[in-house]
């Protein structure tokens, strides 16, 4: 490697790919073979966090951000004057197993814009992947980006050498694409995504048979959706992941609050318009709601309500829109039922399971567990002495509970606002 | 009261259980190696180290917990914390005097300690998964040093073996002067001295590959790029990143290090 020209060509690509805000390094059991390099592992792990806050566990690179499209939204569109600049095949090679053999990263995120055509840009990521594993035993996570309009042929190869494979539906509906994105549709994103799922199942089918028949994308396929650059709802954003999750197997779906970095179009919020970081933050509680706690799209968004409340988290949105559903007795419940409490996560219900199977819990129990019981208070019951709280209406409560709690937004909401 | 003198191992102290209960030893303490001055009207027991005693400690409360709770105990040995030993002695108290499993039982005192104790063991060794950074010598070691608050080498040994199988390498706990090495075989436990400071830029020329400083360069250029200056979070860095961990990390160094040259 010629080091000033490839210090030059990271510092341009990953700039370039940094707007994927998909980092995941789980999902995957590949085990080191044969004594080689490297293993994935089940749980992910950040080696490092930007000062944004941001898990860095891949080295996330664009194989080139020469591009033959001009997305409105996308730094490497064809129309913006920005330096360009190529990995070679090797120099993405050597990069990767320096990196890892430091143990700076747990694998590869490897995209690209679109040079030439579709199949000649996804054959080079291809065989970065295809170098990676068979002549360097490499086996550490790699995240391929899957171009849309490339053959069947080269997404089946590039899925038996990558743990996961993705492709950007970038807008949450086919009009915002054809605004932003002339050249795309969402028909050549959604094709490919089906194929995948069918060979995905497919393939894990087969290792259930047979655990030596060969892995293929065993972290699956997810997907991202840029936020705030047009006016999609909550709605349509939530229904739109719902779908990829119920109907292409999606382990992810990515919410990328947008970067405004043009001032030169209209279509687009322009330089200086502040990321819309606790939508997204809403967005990302929702998806785990409808992910892990058992909730229905439509019990979080709805016609009535298009668009996620932005001073208080979806559950407990749900939970004053519900209120007859409360309270509920921590000590008999179902655990699905006790997830759905305010204040109380995934793992808390099932220590408050697990506990109660020992004495009646009563709130200090909670407490000590960790549980946000100031929030959690007002739809809780104890049996015994069963505890009467006083009727609130969902106002009230809601009042109550902001009053108390110390958010991060807090700055962000005024009295005010809180009024609506 | 009884004082009772283990010599710091995990075997030592399993042994120091048996003991306890054979003896039927009442309002016990632990030490380390030597009785502690501080208590003056202490009896002192010294433990002998019996690997047989310990086997039986161990089957027992096998029998009466997960794997996950057992290792638990281990972890919470492991976390140093102030009376580590006497949270874990309640714990196996409890275990003994209970017929069912009470792992979960999350109202007691003596579970609620060692979870938390435990945790905290668990936690850094994640984040020691993640924040070794090696670094290569001209003879093809890749070392690191690390200054964990708890004694996590043993709990991430296996991680870094099944890893990095093809590489020797040398994993140093500067606090505890003593590290891991693996020899493309084994990993065996090493005591040596460790002096140098490691990222003195002298120290890399002499000792280090020859590319290890152009691959430093890029990693810290990779992770000062990939930062999104308008979403910029510090509370939220910090949280996943302490302070306490930066002096082993490369890419803070360096930026510490061109911070202070600029000024």
């Amino acid at each position: 490697m010629v080091n000033e020209r490839v210090m030059e060509k990271l510092g341009i690509l990953s700039d370039a790919a940094k707007y994927d805000v998909s980092c995941s390094s789980g999902q995957s059991n590949r085990k080191n073979k044969d004594k080689g390099l490297g293993n994935a592992s089940n749980n992910g792990i950040c080696h490092s966090y930007t000062e944004d806050g941001r898990c860095v566990a891949l080295l996330k690179i664009l194989l080139t951000n020469h591009c033959i499209f001009d997305c409105a939204y996308c730094v490497s569109r064809k129309s913006n004057d920005i330096k360009r600049a190529a990995f070679t095949v090797d120099e993405v090679v050597e990069l990767t197993i320096g990196f890892y053999r430091r143990n700076y990263i747990e694998g590869l995120f490897l995209s690209s814009g679109i040079f030439d055509n579709p199949d000649y840009t996804m054959e080079r990521l291809v065989r970065i992947a295809k170098k990676l594993r068979l002549e360097h035993n490499f086996n550490g996570y790699i995240h391929l980006k899957a171009i849309p309009g490339a053959s069947d042929d080269l997404l089946r190869e590039a899925g038996i050498y990558a743990d996961r494979l993705s492709l950007n539906v970038e807008m949450p509906t086919e009009q915002s694409l054809k605004l932003l994105a002339p050249d795309k549709n969402h028909k050549d994103v959604i094709k490919p995504m089906g194929y995948l799922k069918t060979e995905i199942a497919g393939h894990k089918e087969e290792r259930k048979k047979n655990y030596k028949a060969p892995l293929f994308a065993p972290a699956g396929q997810s997907t991202q959706m840029v936020i705030g650059a047009t006016k999609e709802s909550d709605l349509e954003i939530l229904g739109m992941a719902d779908y990829f999750y119920q109907q292409m197997n999606m382990r992810r779906v990515y919410y990328s609050g947008y970067v405004p970095i043009s001032n030169n179009d209209n279509r687009l919020p322009a330089i200086g318009t502040p990321v819309p970081i606790i939508r997204e933050n809403r967005l990302y509680q929702a998806d785990w709601l409808i992910r892990y706690y058992g909730f229905n799209v439509n019990e979080i968004v709805g016609f009535n309500q298009p668009n996620l409340d932005l001073d208080i988290d979806p559950k407990l949105g749900w939970a004053l829109r519900n209120l007859h559903q409360f309270p509920v007795d921590i000590n008999t419940a179902d655990i699905e039922l006790i997830k759905r409490i305010p204040g109380i996560g995934f793992l808390s219900a099932q220590k408050i399971v697990g506990a109660r199977k020992f004495k009646k819990l009563d709130p200090q129990d909670l407490q000590k567990m960790g549980i946000a019981y100031t929030r959690a208070k007002y739809f809780l019951a104890f049996s015994s002495p069963f505890l009467l709280t006083k009727d609130y209406t969902a106002i009230q409560i809601k009042d109550h509970i902001m009053d108390t709690q110390k958010s991060k937004y807090r700055n962000d909401f005024s009295s005010q606002l809180s009024l609506f | 009261m009884t004082q009772v003198i283990y010599d710091a191992t995990y075997e030592g102290w399993l042994t120091a259980v048996f003991d306890i209960y054979e003896l039927k030893l009442t309002d016990v303490v632990f030490a380390k190696k030597e009785p502690s001055s501080a208590l003056l009207f202490s009896t002192d027991y010294f433990v002998v180290t019996d690997l047989s005693k310990a086997e039986r400690v161990l089957s027992g409360l096998q029998k009466r917990l997960s794997n996950d709770g057992l290792a638990r105990i281990y972890s919470t040995f492991l976390s140093e914390v102030s009376q580590a030993e006497e949270i874990m002695f309640g714990f196996v108290k409890y275990v003994f005097s209970s017929t069912q499993n009470i792992e979960e039982d999350f109202g007691s005192h003596e579970v609620w300690e060692v979870r938390k104790a435990a945790k905290m063991t668990r936690r850094e060794s994640h984040r020691m998964k993640a924040f070794v950074r090696f670094k290569l010598t001209k003879d093809g070691l890749y070392y690191a040093v690390i200054e964990p608050d708890c004694d996590v080498l043993p709990l991430i040994e296996n991680h870094f073996k099944n890893r990095y199988a093809d590489q020797r390498w040398l994993i140093y706990d500067v606090k505890r002067k003593y590290g891991i090495y693996y020899d493309l075989e084994n990993v065996t436990t090493v005591e040596l001295q460790f002096n140098a400071d490691t990222n003195s830029s002298k120290f890399l020329a002499e000792i280090c590959d020859q590319k290890e400083e152009f691959f430093q360069n890029l990693w810290v250029q990779y992770f000062n790029n990939v930062n999104i200056e308008s979403r910029k979070n510090m509370k939220l860095h910090l949280q996943h990143m302490p302070k306490r961990y930066w002096k082993n990390l490369t890419e803070k160094t360096a930026n510490l290090k061109r911070i202070l040259n600029n000024h």
